[in-house]
């Protein structure tokens, strides 16, 4: 996270359609050349810990999408009126607010979920992604662009998060949200145990990094 | 040898720039040279240090050093079955038969698997296929249990050459021993098949009775809790089918189960004298793997504790796989320590960190393949510290 704030520059006189080619990349950039997780390398943590079983995987992405599209409105319309020495703990604050509210629904309606993901939630609020979201661009951005910002950054985060753990529901315990999918096929299948611990899901993304950059020859510049 | 050589050479165009095959040259060029050595040497500029054989030759050396350990493993894996299964009187050809039968497939699938995916790399990267194989494919073998399912040998060898290996830039690359990162693999991917009770092939027959599968490693790990004496327990061990598999001269000779190549700690020290002999591997490692572990064994003694840990040491040397391991796997060049000061502190290092391990982890028996793999990775921080500590020493000499 640095202090430096991307710039989109906007053009004050002419008013821009909703979707112009500009906001369509914040949606789709983060997918695949600006992905948080296997490009700028954020929220590697919650993707190792919560992707054993596609269910959680996928909640955990849709909070963190709402979480972060949500700061990202709600800090955007403050952003010229907060002090920049205290900015962080104004940012955290409405973080945590969308956090609880997040922890409260799923506690409310989908409450196994919500126990598999434990602690996870509540720590979308250290989840760098959030924060460097903020920081990197709702603290300069108007509301509308941050918001889709928030969303296309939540969706590259699902994307991962559901990419690894495809692999590691199929492979590690061959069903795919719970539905035992080579049982059902009738073929006995052994389920690969490395799959299930973090150091497999650490592998999966690092080969998911190495697929990702030969295909768009992305390299790190020094 | 002519007539092939002829037959080489009638071929070569075709796989030259221009000719048919020309996507396929490196793969040509692997086999050619592994059969002979090539005619070109390097030239007058670049290299400091020359020698008269190139990397095939000295990969092949070592295999040569593996041969003691395979051939005994394929006697072994016989001997062993039969006397499992109560016909302690069956010949040596049925037991050599029963053993290449459970043995080679796994050596095949192992090198199948292994050499396809570096000639599938070594096409696509356009780069000479990689030496590296030879020896890792036949040390995966060795270090399987005799009736592992060999999809799990073609799965776990292709983890450990593409994400062990290749994943780093290939031979020379990579930081942990390949063919331990093959059972690293298996080991926390299907653990019910390469531990507990899977050291011998039973088949389809029935096992005699009083037959059972432990290891000396399970039971000094048993005589740690229930209190027994580990040496009176070993000897005791396999009353009525197998008396005496236990004792220390007949784990020194490898008579027992295990992994098909690392029962025999003879057989281990005679591949350590052919890798001595020929320069091929470090005795300076060797020495200090078996050094250090033998006087962690010792200090343990002195502290006392439970029945394992008050085991005498020169036990630690002659169970499991400490000398598989310490001759075969820790003296690969590419992730031991390459100063002569850090090849004494890893392999010391390895030693010590075996025994605690051993003793000390009850969800891990054996502590040789996670000790080599944990130095692998500190094997270049031991460099730098060897490498800066000698700069300043010889700063301080320097007269400015």
């Amino acid at each position: 996270m640095s202090a430096e704030t991307a710039e989109v520059e906007v053009v004050e006189k002419k008013s821009e359609p909703l979707f112009s080619k500009k906001n369509k990349k914040l949606l789709t950039n983060p997918l695949d050349i600006d992905n948080p997780i296997t490009v700028q390398i954020l929220g590697v943590c919650s993707a190792l810990a919560v992707t054993t079983q596609m269910k959680p995987a996928f909640v955990m992405s849709l909070g963190l999408m709402i979480v972060t599209a949500s700061s990202n409105v709600v800090i955007s319309f403050m952003r010229n009126s907060i002090p920049s020495r205290i900015r962080i703990i104004v940012q955290l604050a409405i973080v945590s607010l969308w956090v609880i509210l997040v922890d409260q629904i799923l506690k409310a309606y989908v409450y196994d979920v919500s126990k598999q993901l434990s602690v996870f939630v509540g720590l979308i609020i250290t989840n760098c992604i959030v924060m460097g979201r903020l920081e990197a661009f709702a603290m300069g951005n108007k509301p509308w662009p941050s918001f889709l910002d928030g969303i296309g950054n939540g969706l590259g985060y699902g994307l991962i998060l559901m990419t690894v753990a495809f692999v590691r529901e199929l492979f590690g315990a061959g069903s795919l949200f719970g539905f035992k999918v080579f049982e059902s096929m009738g073929v006995r299948y052994t389920g690969n145990g490395l799959l299930l611990l973090p150091a497999g899901a650490c592998i999966l993304v690092g080969i998911v990094i190495w697929i990702q950059r030969t295909l768009n020859g992305h390299r790190e510049s020094h | 040898m002519e007539f092939l050589k002829h037959q080489i050479e009638k071929i070569k165009p075709h796989f030259e720039k221009g000719g048919k095959w020309e996507k396929h040259y490196y793969s040509f060029e692997a086999l050619e040279t592994f059969l002979f050595a090539p005619a070109t040497t390097n030239g007058i500029k670049g290299s400091q240090i020359r020698d008269a054989i190139d990397l095939k030759r000295l990969m092949m050396t070592v295999i040569i050093a593996m041969v003691p350990c395979l051939l005994f493993g394929i006697w072994n894996v016989g001997h062993q079955h039969f006397l499992a299964t109560g016909q302690a009187a069956a010949g040596f050809g049925d037991k050599i038969w029963v053993g290449i039968v459970q043995v080679m497939p796994i050596v095949i699938v192992s090198y199948g698997v292994g050499l396809g995916i570096e000639f599938v790399f070594a096409t696509f990267r356009r780069h000479p296929v990689n030496e590296g194989f030879l020896v890792t494919g036949m040390l995966i073998p060795l270090v399987m249990p005799p009736d592992i399912p060999l999809w799990q040998v073609a799965i776990a060898t292709a983890f450990a050459v593409i994400i062990g290996k290749e994943a780093f830039g290939g031979t020379g690359m990579n930081v942990m021993n390949v063919a331990l990162t093959a059972r690293a693999f298996l080991y926390f991917a299907y653990p019910t098949d390469i531990s507990g009770s899977v050291w011998t092939y039973l088949g389809d027959a029935k096992a005699v009775a009083g037959y059972s599968g432990a290891t000396p490693l399970s039971i000094a790990a048993d005589a740690a809790t229930t209190g027994t004496n580990v040496v009176g327990s070993l000897n005791s061990f396999g009353a009525g089918w197998n008396e005496g598999v236990f004792s220390f001269s007949n784990m020194f000779m490898g008579i027992m189960p295990g992994c098909i190549g690392e029962t025999s700690t003879l057989m281990c020290l005679i591949g350590a004298f052919i890798l001595i002999a020929t320069g091929a591997g470090s005795w300076k490692i060797i020495v200090s793997v078996f050094g250090g572990a033998y006087a962690m064994g010792l200090l343990l003694n002195l502290i006392g504790g439970n029945a394992f840990v008050e085991m005498p040491a020169h036990y630690h040397l002659v169970i499991g796989g400490l000398a598989f391991g310490a001759v075969f796997m820790a003296t690969d060049p590419v992730t031991a320590s390459q100063t002569e000061t850090g090849k004494w502190i890893y392999g010391i290092l390895i030693g010590v960190f075996t025994v605690m391990i051993r003793v000390y982890n009850p969800a891990y028996p054996e502590g040789i393949m996670l000790a080599i793999l944990l130095m692998n990775v500190f094997a270049p921080l031991i460099d730098y510290f060897v490498v800066s500590a000698n700069k300043k020493r010889r700063l301080q000499r320097a007269t400015v």
